[in-house]
């Protein structure tokens, strides 16, 4: 079979749509809805098609009501379905917050393992695309903070493909967050064949010996454009995807943290109470000893992700993660 | 009783003038002066203009987004002209036109849409609260303004809308709820425009009609031709004044038809066809009120020339927002709070020492 394998080039609205429809072919009991993600394949098109390959009973269109979806979605996954249900937006999460952290999270441990929550909630987040209010915000640290889900994060169609899949297998609900900013920005060759990524695997992208930068999403492509300025400044930098944000692979980040001695963790949600901060406790309590600069965090300021005319402001831009990475390798 | 007349138990449909601009309800027409009914067309062809200006500079890459309203000119002219300056106005996101009887500005509708938040602060405009993009959520606001203008016993009343895929959110039946419990002056409007972005009502509800739910909330409901100037003129005024009286919140579903996108970034042509729009198009509210008059013989206004003048005031405040001076990093966090943490200006500060390296490095 190996070497055999047949490619595409793939947008990651491509790969996640890929992975829906590998799903939906293989397994009776995956159905997906949410608004207009059935006739018209959502305002993103990441669903399209699907509805007209796969039946209206199990590809369709919900009311507006985000914690009506949610909350049917979680009765279906307690009864033999494994639903996917989208989100349009991140801000448009919120009214689902109360089903997601009253009952999704909550189910298996309720029922002691009797009833599980098989189920993927899957939402486009982030800024960067001149937007409306609630259309840009990175509610990762919110989700991871919630015991009994799981959060993946995505940055290129190959991790989204493959993570989509391992979403819809998993046996815990999944909160499944979509680079939107990216959407259609980078293009892969993605094997066509059905393959999954493990969640709670982040990748080493770069390998390096001064400076360990975490980040995940499509803050990874800021990152990247930052490393080549990096480099030109003689700087090693390793890079991490972290791709799922819970459980979080502690195991790579520390191991990176004890070749470099300091990291840069940078995404665009508010810096405090963040994953940013996760992860610098991490780096203080598993690698403290091996530290030779504080951690570091380029993240949002604390505010409202700014409309349009000041998103340039809030947003990271590969410049600013340079500066960080050359001041802390310089402390 | 408009309000008792039109059971929307059986469907009935409150209706004036029919699509030539005859009177078919004579009983029910409400008493307005010609002057007042000129004026009635001229606001709705001028929110028309603007909002087709709008749309067009929007397309040309000098705003981001816009919801158009085309279509909805009757309910808003009927609406705003029913609102006096102490009324509030809790909007959601397709009430240009009311937004305007108000006193917002196109320069601020246009900022708003052009990613600036200065366009929420509504200098010259009482009581009204920022455009609401969290579907349905502000019908609870306006409930919540309705109890406190009762409280205060202020002579208030409150206008909010939504849309008809907003009535699928929790939220619009818990604020019709509390509503129909606490009593209060508050006039709920649904803009029924057939689609949620590309979702048809009949994929929202099985309800016959949008209208109805007010039964099971003990409230009013009505269910008015949104494309009738007249009509939805007799029934703001029939709400207001049952209001007005204590005796609580009305629900009237506008019925229209969404003539543009649900935004510039949406496509209607991937989910409704071309016949349907031409059915509709018959109702226009505009070309309804346009034909009333003209049977009447009172429209003596050339109207070529009243849309160039429009055009003018709409680009020159459309200019004005255009100049407006660039957005500050101070903006990004003056109005975080009403007491600023020191470690948001802790940010500010390390930003702008970034800002400072960044310029060195020119």
């Amino acid at each position: 079979m190996e070497g055999e394998q047949k490619m595409s080039v793939m947008t990651i609205v491509q790969a996640i749509n890929n992975a829906l429809d590998i799903k939906l072919a293989e397994d009776k009991t995956v159905v997906m809805y949410g608004e207009d993600a059935g006739l018209e394949g959502g305002v993103f098109r990441v669903t399209e098609g699907l509805q007209k390959k796969h039946g209206v009973e199990r590809v369709f269109d919900a009311p507006i009501a985000e914690s009506a979806i949610v909350g049917t979605a979680l009765g279906m996954a307690m009864s033999g379905l494994r639903p996917v249900v989208e989100l349009q937006f991140d801000g448009f999460s919120y009214p689902a917050f109360n089903q997601i952290i009253s009952n999704v999270s909550r189910m298996n441990n309720r029922s002691r393992g009797m009833y599980k929550a098989p189920m993927v909630i899957r939402f486009p987040y982030g800024g960067g695309i001149n937007a409306l209010e609630h259309h840009s915000e990175s509610p990762e640290a919110l989700y991871s903070h919630i015991p009994g889900l799981k959060v993946v994060v995505p940055s290129t169609p190959h991790d989204a493909k493959g993570l989509m899949i391992a979403a819809i297998e998993s046996e815990d609900p999944v909160i499944f967050m979509e680079p939107k900013r990216i959407y259609r920005a980078i293009k892969q060759e993605v094997s066509d064949d059905k393959f999954s990524i493990p969640i709670g695997k982040a990748k080493v992208l770069t390998e390096g010996t001064d400076v360990t930068v975490v980040a995940f999403g499509a803050m990874i492509r800021e990152c990247q454009k930052a490393l080549v300025m990096a480099k030109e400044a003689g700087i090693s930098v390793e890079l991490i995807d972290l791709r799922t944000i819970y459980p979080l692979d502690k195991e790579t980040i520390v191991n990176s943290i004890k070749k470099t001695g300091k990291i840069v963790i940078v995404a665009e949600a508010p810096t405090s109470f963040s994953v940013g901060g996760e992860l610098m406790a991490i780096a203080n309590e598993e690698a403290f000893l091996y530290l030779e600069a504080p951690p570091k965090r380029v993240m949002g300021f604390d505010t409202i992700v700014p409309l349009a005319k000041g998103e340039p402001l809030y947003m990271i831009s590969p410049d600013r993660i340079f500066y960080e990475i050359e001041r802390t390798v310089k402390f | 009783m408009i309000f008792n007349d039109f059971n929307p138990l059986e469907d009935k449909i409150f209706r004036v003038i029919d699509n030539d601009g005859k009177v078919i309800n004579k009983e029910y027409m409400p008493d307005l002066d010609d002057e007042t009914i000129i004026q009635a067309y001229k606001h709705m062809l001028f929110f028309r203009t603007a909002d087709e200006m709008a749309v067009s500079f929007q397309r040309q890459g000098r705003m981001y987004t816009y919801p158009p309203c085309l279509g909805h000119e009757a309910i808003h002219a009927a609406s705003g002209m029913n609102m006096r300056d102490q009324d509030w106005l809790v909007p959601a996101f397709r009430e240009v036109g009311i937004m305007l009887l108000k006193g917002v500005s196109m320069k601020e509708i246009f900022l708003y849409y052009m990613g600036n938040e200065e366009g929420s602060n509504f200098k010259k405009a009482n009581h009204v609260i920022p455009i609401s993009i969290s579907i349905g959520s502000q019908y609870l606001h306006a409930t919540g303004i309705g109890y406190s203008v009762k409280y205060q016993k202020k002579d208030e009343i409150v206008f909010t809308s939504i849309g008809d895929g907003g009535t699928s959110e929790g939220d619009f039946s818990e604020a019709l709820n509390f509503a129909g419990n606490w009593k209060v002056p508050v006039i709920y409007t649904i803009q029924n425009n057939q689609y949620a972005i590309s979702v048809p009502v009949k994929n929202q509800t099985n309800a016959i009609n949008l209208a109805v739910k007010s039964v099971g909330f003990g409230i009013p409901g009505v269910k008015v031709d949104g494309n009738d100037f007249f009509a939805m003129y007799a029934t703001y005024k029939e709400a207001v004044e049952y209001a007005k009286a204590g005796k609580g919140a009305v629900l009237i579903e506008a019925l229209t038809y969404r003539k543009g996108a649900h935004t510039t970034s949406d496509d209607p042509t991937k989910y409704r066809t071309k016949e349907e729009e031409t059915e509709w198009h018959k109702t226009d509210p505009m070309h309804r009120l346009k034909k009333y008059m003209d049977h009447k013989g009172i429209w003596k206004e050339n109207e070529e020339e009243l849309i160039e003048k429009y055009k003018l005031e709409v680009d020159k405040q459309f200019e004005e927002a255009e100049n407006m001076p660039p957005y500050k990093l101070d903006d990004v966090f003056q109005h975080m709070y009403v007491d600023m943490p020191d470690d948001l200006r802790k940010q500010k500060a390390d930003y702008e020492q970034f800002l400072t390296w960044k310029e060195s490095k020119k």
